[in-house]
C-alpha cells in the first residue's frame, strides 16, 4: 500500500496507540474527580499540557483541549465574535481556507458580521497588502492559515502578523493544522492570538485538538458546562487521546529533525516528474510551498475516476481536502487562484508524511504514467 | 563562519567576598555544572574575576539561556577566543559583528587592555577596531552613547577575547554558599517565592511539609512535591521532609479553644521544623508570611507564634504586598502550580473566626493541658525525606506514556 492522503488524516503511530490503550485502561479516571484515581489521571492531563507547551515553544497555561481542528476552529472565530462583538463587526480572512473557517465565516455573515475573504494570487498565497487594505476600523479579527491545505503553499504568517500588531484591537488566528511538523512558526514572533492545532494531522488520533489561546486573550467559551479548560471548553478531557497527542507531537517533530530533507527530496522528485509529463498542470507553487503537499491536474479527466484508477493499484491520493471531497464541487482553492474550473474539477492532491518514500514516490509516478495512457485509451 | 566557542561569567558579589571567595567560586562552579549536567562536553575554566565554559561545540544559544537563571553570576557573554595579533583579532572582531550586523544598527567598540605589556593603548585599540569595521562594512555609524552592537575586546595575558553581547545574569550569590535553612512550605503562593528569594541569597534550602490525611488528600502533597521540583530547578535538587501532622492536629482541636486553634497549630509547626532544622544541620527557619496579610501573619500572632524558638526565622516577603509576591511566583512559574484548588493543613482547619491578637500567655496556657513533646518527637520520627529534581515527579510508571 503506498498512503499519499497525508493532510487527509495520518496513521497514527503506534507508541501512540501503546499509549492510547495504556492511559485508557490503567488511568481511566476523571481528572476532575477529588479522589487519587482522579488525580492521576489530571496529572496526566497536565503532562500532556507541558509537554505540547514546551514544544511549541509557549506557556502551558495556553495550550487549550478540544476535539480537533473544526472545534478549535469555530472556538476561535465564534469564541472571539461573541466575545468582542463590541469592537466591531467586521472580520478579515481569506478565500483559501479550510471549510471549518469559511462556513463558520458564513454563519457569523448570517448573525450580521461582515467577512471579508482575501483573494489570493496565482500560486495560491495572499499578500500582506491585500489584508492591509482590508482593514477597517470596524476589524476586530483576522483569521489566516499557514499551509493551504488543498494545494500547500505557505501564507505570510509572520508578516501579516507584524501588521496586525499595529491594530491593538485586532485578533489574530492562525490555522495551523497542516503546517505543524512541516513548517516551523514561532508563535511569538508571529504575534499569533490563537492558533489551531490537529492531533490526526500529525499521527494522533481523531477527536483530539489544540487551540493555542494567548495570555492576556479572552474567548466566550461555546460549550458551557463543567467549566474545563479554564472555563474554555467545558466537557470531561479526552485524557487518553491528549496523552496520545502529546506524545505523537514530540515522535513527529523529532522526525521533522532528522528526516526532513529525506521528505523534500521526495516531494521534488514527484514535483520533477509529474512537470515533465504531458497533460498535467502542477498548482503547488515552487516556492513558499509546505514539504509534503502536491496538487496537480490529470487534463480531461474528472479527478475522481482518477483516485479510482490508482486505488487499484493500492495508492491512495484525494480528490481535494477530504471535508469537501464528496462534494463535486471544484476545489475553492484552486478556484480562487484562477484555475480555470475544468482543470480544478480534474486536481488531485498527494500529502506525504516522513514515512514515505523515493521508492513509493517512484512507483506512483510509474503508476500515474501508465493510468494516463490507459484512460486516454479508454476516453479516446 | 565563526563560532562563540566559550562563555565568559562575570562573578556578582562574589567579587567583594575576600577570603571566601574560593569556596564562593567552587559553589558556582557547581551549580553552574549541575544546570548543564547534560552537556557533556563543556569544560568550565575559573580563575580569579571570571569564569569560562569552554562549548567544545555545545550549543551556546541553549547554554546561555540556562545560565540566565543561575544565581551568583552578575552578567555573561558568548565569546571567542583568539590569539593577540592584530590582523587576526580584527578579522574575528569583523566576522563576530557581522553575525549580529543588520543594515542600520549602529556600534562601538569597548577594549579592555588587561595586559598591560600590550604595545598600542586602550584608545589606540579602539582606533584600529573601529577602523577596521568601518572600512569593511558600508554605511555604518558609531554610536557611543547607545550602540546597537558593543564590540567588546579584551586583552589578557594569555589571549585575546571577543564578544558581542551581554546578558544579564540572576545576581545573587551561588547557591549553597550560605548555609541551610529550612523553608515551610505550604502549598500556596508566598512560600515558594520565600524559598526561591533565600536561595538566591545563596541559601541551601530544604522544604518541611505538614501533610493531614485524609484531611488533605495526596493531590495537595502532589502540588507541594510539585512547587519543590520548580525550586529543584534553580539549583539541581531539593529536599523536602513531609510531616505527618494529622494527630497534632486533631489534638489541638479537643484541647485549644477555636479562635487560638491557629496560633497554636502554627507554635507546633514551628517546634517541629525547628526540630527537623538541628537533625539536619540548618540554622535558620524561612517562612512565606507578609505583615498583614492573614490572621497569623499580624505582628501580634508573631510574636506569639515566634515565642516557641531562638532559631532565626527569616521572612523574605514580609514587608511585601501580594501583588509583588504574585508576580515573582509567575516569574519563577510557581504561581500555576499554587492556584490549584486542593485543601493543604492551613486551610481545612481554619476556625470561624481567628484572632488577630492572640495573646502569647494564653496560648502557652492553653496548651500546658497536653504534653505535645512525644507527639512532636513521632511526627519527626515519621517525617517522610525526599530528595527532588527537576522534574523527578514525571512518575516513572509514566514515563513511556509520553
Amino acid at each position: 500500500m503506498i498512503y499519499f492522503d497525508n493532510s487527509a488524516t495520518t496513521k497514527p503511530y503506534k507508541e501512540v496507540l501503546d499509549s492510547y490503550i495504556k492511559v485508557s485502561s490503567d488511568f481511566f479516571g476523571n481528572p476532575s474527580s477529588l479522589h487519587g484515581i482522579g488525580g492521576q489521571a489530571e496529572r496526566l492531563l497536565m503532562h500532556a499540557r507541558e509537554q505540547i507547551a514546551q514544544l511549541l515553544d509557549v506557556r502551558h497555561s495556553e495550550i487549550y483541549f478540544t476535539s480537533g481542528g473544526t472545534e478549535s476552529n469555530n472556538l476561535a472565530i465564534k469564541g472571539t465574535a461573541l466575545m468582542h462583538r463590541n469592537r466591531g463587526r467586521h472580520i478579515i480572512t481569506t478565500a483559501i481556507e479550510h471549510a471549518s473557517v469559511r462556513e463558520t465565516m458564513e454563519q457569523l455573515r448570517e448573525l450580521g458580521f461582515r467577512v471579508t475573504f482575501v483573494q489570493p494570487d496565482r500560486r495560491g498565497i495572499v499578500s500582506v497588502e491585500e489584508i492591509e487594505k482590508a482593514i477597517t476600523s470596524e476589524t476586530f479579527l483576522v483569521s489566516v492559515m499557514h499551509v493551504n491545505n488543498e494545494i500547500g503553499s505557505i501564507q505570510p504568517i509572520k508578516e501579516i502578523g507584524q501588521l496586525v500588531k499595529k491594530h491593538s484591537k485586532i485578533i489574530y488566528h492562525v490555522d495551523n493544522v497542516q503546517g505543524i511538523g512541516k513548517v516551523p512558526m514561532d508563535f511569538y514572533e508571529a504575534n499569533i492570538d490563537l492558533c489551531t492545532l490537529s492531533a490526526h494531522k500529525f499521527h494522533g488520533l481523531k477527536g483530539n485538538g489544540v487551540l493555542f489561546i494567548r495570555e492576556g486573550v479572552r474567548l466566550s467559551p461555546l460549550f458551557s458546562g463543567g467549566n474545563q479548560e479554564w472555563k474554555q471548553r467545558s466537557g470531561t478531557e479526552n485524557v487518553a487521546g491528549i496523552v496520545a497527542m502529546a506524545k505523537a507531537l514530540r515522535i513527529t517533530l523529532n522526525n521533522k529533525e532528522r528526516y526532513l530533507d529525506e521528505l523534500l527530496s521526495v516531494k521534488n522528485y514527484l514535483m520533477e516528474e509529474l512537470e515533465k509529463m504531458e497533460g498535467i498542470a502542477v498548482h503547488t507553487p515552487d516556492i513558499h510551498a509546505a514539504p509534503h503537499i502536491i496538487n496537480f491536474s490529470v487534463k480531461g479527466f474528472k479527478a475522481e475516476v482518477f483516485v479510482h484508477a490508482l486505488e487499484e493499484k493500492d495508492i491512495y491520493v484525494s480528490t481535494t481536502s477530504a471535508c469537501s471531497s464528496k462534494k463535486a464541487a471544484a476545489s475553492s482553492t484552486l478556484v480562487a487562484m484562477g484555475v480555470p474550473e475544468k482543470d480544478a474539477k480534474s486536481a488531485v492532491r498527494i500529502s506525504l508524511t516522513y514515512e514515505n518514500t523515493r521508492e513509493e514516490a517512484a512507483v506512483f509516478i510509474a503508476a500515474v504514467k501508465e493510468t494516463v495512457n490507459r484512460l486516454r485509451e479508454v476516453m479516446k | 563562519m565563526i563560532n562563540y566557542d566559550r562563555i565568559l561569567i562575570r562573578y556578582g558579589e562574589i567579587s567583594t567576598k575576600g577570603r571566601n571567595r574560593n569556596k564562593f567560586i567552587d559553589k558556582l562552579r557547581k551549580s553552574i555544572l549541575s544546570v548543564l549536567h547534560d552537556f557533556p562536553d563543556i569544560k568550565i575554566e575559573a580563575s580569579r574575576d571570571r569564569m569560562y565554559i569552554i562549548l567544545n561545540g555545545s550549543d551556546g544559544k541553549e547554554v546561555s539561556e540556562r545560565l540566565k537563571s543561575v544565581f551568583g553570576i552578575q552578567s555573561f557573554s558568548p565569546a571567542v577566543k583568539t590569539n593577540k595579533k592584530m590582523e587576526e583579532m580584527k578579522a574575528a572582531a569583523l566576522a563576530l559583528f557581522l553575525k549580529d550586523y543588520e543594515e542600520g544598527k549602529t556600534f562601538k567598540i569597548t577594549t579592555k587592555r588587561a595586559d598591560k605589556t600590550f604595545p598600542l593603548n586602550t584608545e589606540e585599540l579602539n582606533h584600529e577596531f573601529g577602523g577596521h569595521l568601518l572600512k569593511n562594512v558600508p554605511g555604518l555609524k558609531v554610536n557611543v552613547k547607545k550602540p546597537d552592537i558593543n564590540v567588546q575586546i579584551e586583552i589578557r595575558g594569555e589571549a585575546a577575547y571577543l564578544s558581542c553581547e551581554t546578558i544579564q545574569g540572576a545576581g545573587g550569590l551561588p547557591a549553597g554558599s550560605g548555609g541551610k535553612a529550612m523553608l515551610m512550605l505550604s502549598g500556596g503562593i508566598d512560600s515558594p517565592v520565600a524559598g526561591y528569594l533565600s536561595m538566591k541569597r545563596g541559601l541551601d534550602v530544604e522544604a518541611v511539609h505538614f501533610f493531614s490525611p485524609p484531611f488533605t488528600s495526596e493531590r495537595a502533597k502532589q502540588k507541594v512535591i510539585d512547587l519543590t521540583e520548580k525550586l529543584a530547578g534553580i539549583t539541581g535538587a531539593v529536599t523536602l521532609h513531609i510531616v505527618p501532622f494529622t494527630e497534632i492536629q486533631q489534638l489541638i482541636q479537643q484541647q485549644v479553644p477555636q479562635n487560638y486553634t491557629m496560633t497554636a497549630t502554627r507554635r507546633l509547626m514551628l517546634r517541629i521544623t525547628d526540630e527537623i532544622r538541628r537533625k539536619n544541620d540548618g540554622l535558620a527557619i524561612i517562612t512565606g508570611e507578609s505583615l498583614g496579610q492573614v490572621a497569623s501573619q499580624t505582628l501580634e500572632s508573631m510574636y506569639a507564634i515566634n515565642d516557641v524558638t531562638n532559631t532565626p526565622i527569616l521572612r523574605p516577603l514580609i514587608t511585601m504586598d501580594k501583588s509583588e509576591i504574585i508576580e515573582i511566583a509567575q516569574r519563577i512559574d510557581t504561581h500555576d502550580i499554587s492556584i490549584r484548588p486542593f485543601e493543604d493543613c492551613c486551610t481545612v482547619f481554619v476556625p470561624a473566626s481567628p484572632k488577630t491578637k492572640p495573646k502569647r500567655d494564653k496560648v502557652r496556657h492553653f496548651e500546658s493541658f497536653v504534653d505535645f513533646e512525644p507527639l512532636i518527637a513521632k511526627a519527626v520520627e515519621g517525617t517522610e525525606k525526599m530528595v527532588t529534581k527537576p522534574q523527578s515527579g514525571k512518575e516513572e510508571s509514566f514515563e513511556d506514556l509520553f
